[in-house]
């Protein structure tokens, strides 16, 4: 199947490359924050361990920033290569953010490079974390004009085709669609979330561990707050994307929430399976709660898949991976408020071996979410690359060799994914914290 | 000047930005890896270290800038090259994914692993040579419409003469251009033995790099006739262009102003480069798409070229200032920190 259609191969690519690079993605936007939050609270308390944080965090970001930049450049380029005419249409329309996004980026690798090289440069550390500001300025601002990008392919606008030709384009329209709100503010939120958790997970491990020091408690403690924060932020807006979809998208709601029949107080689907007569199974039921999620109001009308004709209507898979995200978003806010709640009262369970493990297992679990969130978005706009404009089939390339290039960047993901874990192992592993603080400072113990 | 001439030339300079900055990475990378085989990387890795670590993600937003900004001007190009280019971009793809994230694995995690500096050093090479494919393509006479798709004949296009001989053309320029930069950048870390090594290789490389480029003038001759003619239309370029040759290697020659050598050089590649891509004017691919068939609408055209200054407001003085930190300063140069 692969080796013989271009369009399938196409996709199969495309769904490779941007999942494994979404990985390094939400790292490479995350972290600077991050970063930036450690170094202002070490300067701010004049504490060794924030400062020394923010430089170990650095250090293990520069890896994955690497592999971020490389994968991005692969992806950049693919569009052309694999959707040759969809980026002929889409350049008429959409090359302005696109062309933006290369400005950030730049500015991004300028200051991210001095950042990383002046380590020892400056006596005066604030010095040091102005250089900051641009990079995490940089990193947001990629993640906002890219995803621009991809919200345009969900509610194009901005143009008018006569005889198939673009008409009366507007960049500026194009750039201000409908999906972009919900999907910017989406994206960042969850990325930060998911740093900090993962951030968090590496804490917490280390205390697992028997590491004692101070150091992973503080970073624990930091992670888990403005993860919580970005956690309850990802769920509100997650809330206003629920209306935005039933509104413009509403066959991409449909699918997700296995809503068949157009309905008024239409309930919400949670879990089960899809037999082969499309009958739901097992699945948990709360009345309303689609309603309200699509339009605030318990007793409104939600449209159904039926109302579409059958090729226009996306895999009802997209339900799974809806599920997938909305579960571990859930968790990962009870599991950050109780951690919060239960360290300001004192309750011992927080400081626990199982729940530290919780928290180890919420890293990964965040990106997952991550992953699932896309996927939900992307193949849930199926058939359509362009909706109503233009279909995957329509953009994909006429080149038969896009089966046998694909098994090229397995090859290369799987080298990359494993040199990425060993790497971070090697600089971490044989240099814990202790040992750090030791040498920076001459041996003061916490 | 109308846009459609602007945004080729916005692009033409950054795909010449590309060339140098990029040359100096990969010609570096393998003068890395050759001194390792050859048990002489006491003398190099130092200054090719320091000056590539903190430069490395900047050099590759030269090639991003270029592939995005020609789909934004000539959308068209990604119907007909992104086609085209399958293969050949998948590999140089694959290829820059390997280097770029060997500066991560490599410098921040382990020290020296001898395969894979050699394997970078040698993939400084294949990019160049995969990517100068693109310029062999835009000729003309590889590509044909099957089914109203091009199609690029590959059989056609490596029993070129011509396409070998850009291919070597690219590889050799990489070689010079690094070894010249890195001449100077040796000598002004005050490492003579680097810089006497670098000298070296400049001088080596330079016979080859101009019999190469006169190669191709002349086998275009025969393969594009209507290019050729341009081409010696523009005859006071290249001849401008040698000249400034020999004044870089006259200088490298006798030990003397590394820094105006390397300007030379920059000069020399401007005005070869520049006069390469004037002449192929009007045509993206030949015969099939030309800078005014493939233009982008003027809306976009506009708001791409008030983006493209407002962000030269911001690239321009960040740019400096890295130049500033790490190409200029004294202390970084020799290795000594200072704290300001």
């Amino acid at each position: 199947m692969l080796f013989e259609d271009p369009v399938i191969a196409s996709r199969f690519l495309t769904l490779l490359t941007l999942s494994f690079h979404i990985i390094y993605a939400t790292i490479g936007v995350g972290v600077p924050l991050m970063i930036m939050i450690a170094q202002w609270i070490g300067i701010r308390k004049n504490d060794e361990h924030y400062i020394l944080m923010a430089r170990r965090w650095a250090r293990g970001f520069v890896v994955t920033v690497a592999v971020g930049v490389v994968t991005g450049t692969v992806i950049g380029l693919q569009l052309s290569l694999l959707w040759p005419n969809f980026m002929e249409l889409a350049g008429q329309i959409i090359a302005l953010p696109l062309f933006m996004e290369v400005f950030a980026f730049f500015f991004e690798a300028i200051f991210l490079g001095i950042y990383l090289y002046t380590w020892d440069r400056f006596e005066d550390q604030r010095k040091h974390f102005f250089l900051l500001i641009p990079v995490a300025l940089g990193a947001g601002m990629s993640a906002l004009f890219i995803t621009i990008v991809n919200s345009f392919m969900n509610t194009p606008q901005g143009f008018d085709i006569m005889d198939g030709q673009i008409v009366n384009a507007n960049p500026i329209a194009a750039m201000f669609n409908p999906a972009m709100p919900t999907k910017v503010s989406h994206v960042l939120a969850t990325a930060y979330m998911t740093v900090a958790f993962m951030l968090a997970a590496i804490a917490a491990y280390n205390l697992i561990k028997g590491s004692k020091h101070v150091y992973h408690k503080k970073a624990l403690h930091l992670t888990m707050k403005v993860g919580l924060i970005f956690a309850i932020a990802a769920a509100i807006i997650g809330d206003f994307s629920g209306k935005y979809l039933a509104e413009y998208q509403p066959e991409k709601l449909a699918a997700a929430e296995w809503h068949f029949e157009t309905e008024e107080g239409a309930p919400l689907l949670l879990y089960g399976v899809l037999d082969e007569n499309n009958e739901v199974k097992g699945a948990i039921k709360i009345p309303y709660a689609l309603s309200i999620l699509a339009f605030s109001v318990p007793t409104s009308e939600v449209i159904g898949l039926n109302e579409f004709p059958v090729e226009e209507t996306p895999p009802l898979i997209v339900h799974y991976y809806f599920d997938l995200m909305i579960t571990i978003g859930v968790f990962m806010i009870v599991l950050s408020l109780v951690f919060w709640i239960g360290i300001k009262r004192g309750w011992a369970f927080v400081k626990a071996t199982w729940y530290r493990w919780l928290i180890v297992l919420g890293g990964p679990l965040s990106f997952l979410a991550i992953e699932a969130g896309w996927w939900m978005t992307e193949v849930g706009r199926q058939p359509w690359i362009l909706r109503g404009i233009m279909t995957v089939e329509e953009a994909a390339t006429s080149s038969d060799y896009v089966g046998l290039i694909s098994i090229l960047f397995i090859a290369l993901y799987i080298i990359l994914g494993i040199g990425t874990v060993v790497v971070l192992r090697r600089i971490f592993k044989d240099n814990p914290v202790e040992k750090e603080l030791k040498a920076s400072q001459g041996g003061e113990n916490a | 000047m109308t846009l459609e001439i602007l945004g080729i030339t916005v692009l033409w300079t950054f795909l010449f930005g590309y060339i140098i900055v990029g040359s100096i990475d990969y010609g570096a990378g393998f003068f890395n890896a050759y001194s390792i085989i050859t048990g002489k990387d006491h003398i190099l890795s130092n200054v090719i270290q320091r000056y590539l670590s903190p430069v490395w993600e900047v050099t590759n937003v030269f090639f991003v800038f270029f592939f995005v900004g020609i789909v934004g001007f000539f959308p068209d190009t990604a119907y007909y090259f992104g086609t085209i280019f399958l293969i050949p971009g998948s590999i140089a793809l694959i290829l820059l994914a390997i280097r770029g994230s060997y500066y991560a694995f490599e410098t921040y995690g382990t020290k020296g692993h001898k395969g894979y500096a050699i394997m970078y050093g040698l993939s400084g090479l294949i990019i160049p040579a995969s990517l100068s494919i693109v310029l062999t393509i835009s000729e003309g006479g590889f590509v044909f419409i099957e089914d109203e798709n091009p199609v690029l004949d590959y059989w056609a296009l490596f029993t070129s003469p011509l396409s070998w001989s850009i291919v070597i053309l690219s590889i050799v320029a990489v070689l010079y251009i690094s070894a010249v930069f890195l001449t100077w950048y040796a000598n002004k870390t005050g490492d003579l033995k680097a810089t006497n090594l670098m000298r070296k290789y400049a001088l080596i490389w330079a016979l080859p790099l101009i019999i190469t480029a006169g190669g191709i003038i002349y086998e275009l001759k025969f393969h594009s006739p209507e290019h050729y003619e341009r081409i010696i239309d523009l005859w006071w370029m290249f001849g401008l262009s040698f000249l400034l040759w020999i004044a870089t290697v006259w200088f490298i020659w006798k030990r003397r102003k590394y820094g105006i050598s390397v300007w030379l050089m920059f000069g020399q590649f401007a005005l070869a480069f520049y006069g390469f891509g004037i002449s192929h004017y009007p045509y993206l691919l030949y015969p099939y798409l030309t800078i005014y068939e493939g233009f982008t609408n003027q809306a976009m055209a506009i708001s791409l070229v008030v983006v493209f200054i407002l962000g030269l407001a911001l690239l321009i003085p960040s740019i400096y200032l890295l130049f500033k930190l790490f190409l200029f300063d004294k202390n970084y140069l020799k290795g000594k920190q200072k704290k300001e």
